[in-house]
């Protein structure tokens, strides 16, 4: 125990430890208060601030009510009142989702929000939006109407020119469903998770100052 | 840059921090956003437009579907001349060597006249004498035999006339057609053939490839999307049916459908009409990578310092009397 303890306070580069280097990383890079800060730069104080949790509230409202709508089933919705109505909030929550996360990209993008090491949150958030469109699309094939017979059927041809129709078939109801309610949630969740945690690693990125602060 | 291995407070250090509560924003932003997202569930509902079926496809329109399923056995069909991956009918579209449908070849195999018409009139025929002898006709004729037939039987179909619901042609050298197209309507209106397009051999199924394809290649669904303004040249992919928003977020790519060089025949470095759905595709893909690369592409990583929207954003930071500065 005494040379357990010994190693535990040797610097995270010296340990022999994976899961002390892990724990040292941790600690030093996302500690709980700046998971959860109670504090933040003065210049936090913009609106364009909103849009990110904003985002991430839509994106609760998208999943929970796709929760519901998954575990009823497919054909539930288009029977039941109920079903209808989470069905529509699952649809107006998914339209604020992507007002949100649009504002926020431009916001971010104009705040040149990748400067000081965050290029990588920047290319998540973009990753995040495209996989966000193709969860959409694949949840448009899946409403069993009109719209996804059409969809499909307008979609194929490009699908099919790329090549990536041999392997997305977008007239396959199972396969499209399969992938919204599961693979491509999964997904985003991890990749959302990921982003924030980069971003509360890491801070809010500092105004861009007059003289350039290009990096 | 600063260093990827710097904390926080390294960060910061000199920057004067006010109170913040995230917990308490993260609450209110659910709570706006829930109000906003079942306040308009409550309103305005959401669309769910009745799917088509064939059997309505036949029913409502009974010309059309005899024509497209007579045109199916001829081969003259968009599915039947598509190409990969339903069939080799057609090379597919490419840009210079770029030609990834062919790479992977018909890997969802439709062999049009069979799978939408033969195959669903032979499992019909079991019990019907009358059905079985017109098949055997028309599967023991010479192929210039059967295209005679059709030829003839597609011209008479322009002046069809429908009466109770069957089709009715003035009389001609059709062969069996005749036969073949009133029992596979008869099918088709009473839902039997919805069914039959989806056997696979298995119980289960989810699998709409079949009956999509073939709808689409008759005028009725098309026609209803039209009215809908769903088609991909009145910016289809991004409407929805009624007056709900449709997916607004594809407006750049279905954009493209609508300008030079995709809706030119001579187009523009190889990308025309003919293989447009390639070109967007390759481009869509391109600009994504780029926007996602921002940050190390010049000029594209400079407009936020040139345009001065930032200043709006951080105006306490840059206001000469408010400026806390370390």
């Amino acid at each position: 125990m005494e040379a357990a303890s010994a190693e535990a306070d040797q610097p995270a580069g010296k340990t022999s430890s994976w899961t002390l280097r892990v724990r040292k990383a941790i600690d030093r890079h996302l500690p709980l208060e700046h998971l959860l800060p109670d504090r933040q730069p003065y210049y936090v104080g913009s609106w364009v601030y909103v849009f990110g949790v904003v985002t991430i509230a839509a994106l609760a409202w998208v999943v929970a009510s796709g929760v519901v709508l998954a575990f009823m089933g497919p054909q539930w919705w288009h029977d039941s009142h109920l079903g209808r109505f989470i069905n529509s909030v699952h649809f107006w929550s998914v339209q604020l989702f992507f007002i949100f996360m649009v504002l926020h990209l431009w916001g971010q993008y104009f705040m040149a929000g990748w400067r000081s090491g965050r290029a990588a949150t920047w290319a998540i958030g973009v990753v995040i939006f495209g996989i966000s469109v193709l969860t959409a699309f694949t949840g448009y094939l899946s409403q069993q109407n009109f719209d996804s017979q059409f969809i499909a059927i307008n979609a194929k041809d490009a699908m099919n020119a790329s090549g990536i129709g041999s392997f997305f078939n977008v007239l396959n109801f199972g396969q499209m469903y399969g992938l919204h309610i599961m693979l491509l949630p999964i997904g985003i969740t991890l990749l959302v998770v990921m982003h924030i945690v980069m971003v509360r690693a890491r801070g809010v990125v500092k105004p861009i100052d007059p003289e350039g602060a290009r990096s | 840059m600063k260093g990827m291995g710097a904390t926080q407070e390294e960060y910061y250090r000199g920057i004067r921090m006010v109170p913040y509560d995230l917990v308490k924003e993260l609450v209110i932003a659910m709570v706006a956003v829930g109000v906003l997202a079942v306040g308009a569930a409550a309103f305005f509902s959401s669309p769910d437009v009745p799917p088509v079926t064939v059997a309505t496809w036949a029913q409502t329109n009974p010309v059309d579907f005899v024509t497209t399923a007579t045109n199916e056995l001829a081969g003259t069909t968009l599915s039947a001349g598509y190409g990969y991956p339903y069939n080799t009918n057609a090379s597919g579209q490419s840009w210079g060597p770029i030609a990834p449908a062919k790479w992977f070849g018909a890997r969802i195999p439709i062999d049009s006249s069979n799978t939408f018409v033969i195959q669903p009139l032979q499992r019909a025929a079991f019990s019907n004498t009358d059905l079985g002898s017109a098949l055997n006709t028309w599967q023991n004729a010479t192929p210039d035999q059967q295209n005679t037939w059709l030829t003839n039987y597609s011209k008479a179909l322009a002046n069809a006339n429908v009466v109770d619901g069957t089709v009715t042609v003035a009389t001609g050298d059709y062969g069996p057609l005749p036969i073949m197209m009133s029992n596979l309507l008869g099918i088709a209106q009473s839902g039997g053939l919805d069914g039959l397009l989806m056997v696979n051999g298995r119980f289960y199924q989810t699998d709409y490839t079949p009956a999509l394809l073939f709808m689409g290649d008759g005028t009725y669904l098309p026609g209803l999307a039209q009215n809908w303004n769903l088609l991909g040249n009145q910016w289809g992919m991004m409407n929805e049916t009624g007056i709900y928003p449709g997916q607004t977020w594809l407006w750049l790519y279905t954009m493209w459908y609508q300008v030079p060089p995709f809706t030119s025949t001579t187009g523009f470095l190889g990308f025309n009409s003919s293989n447009a759905d390639l070109g967007i595709i390759i481009m869509m893909t391109v600009l994504t990578a780029a926007l996602a690369l921002v940050p190390f592409i010049p000029i594209l990583r400079d407009i936020p310092r040139w345009i001065p929207i930032h200043r709006l954003i951080w105006r306490q930071y840059y206001s000469p009397r408010k400026t806390v500065r370390a």
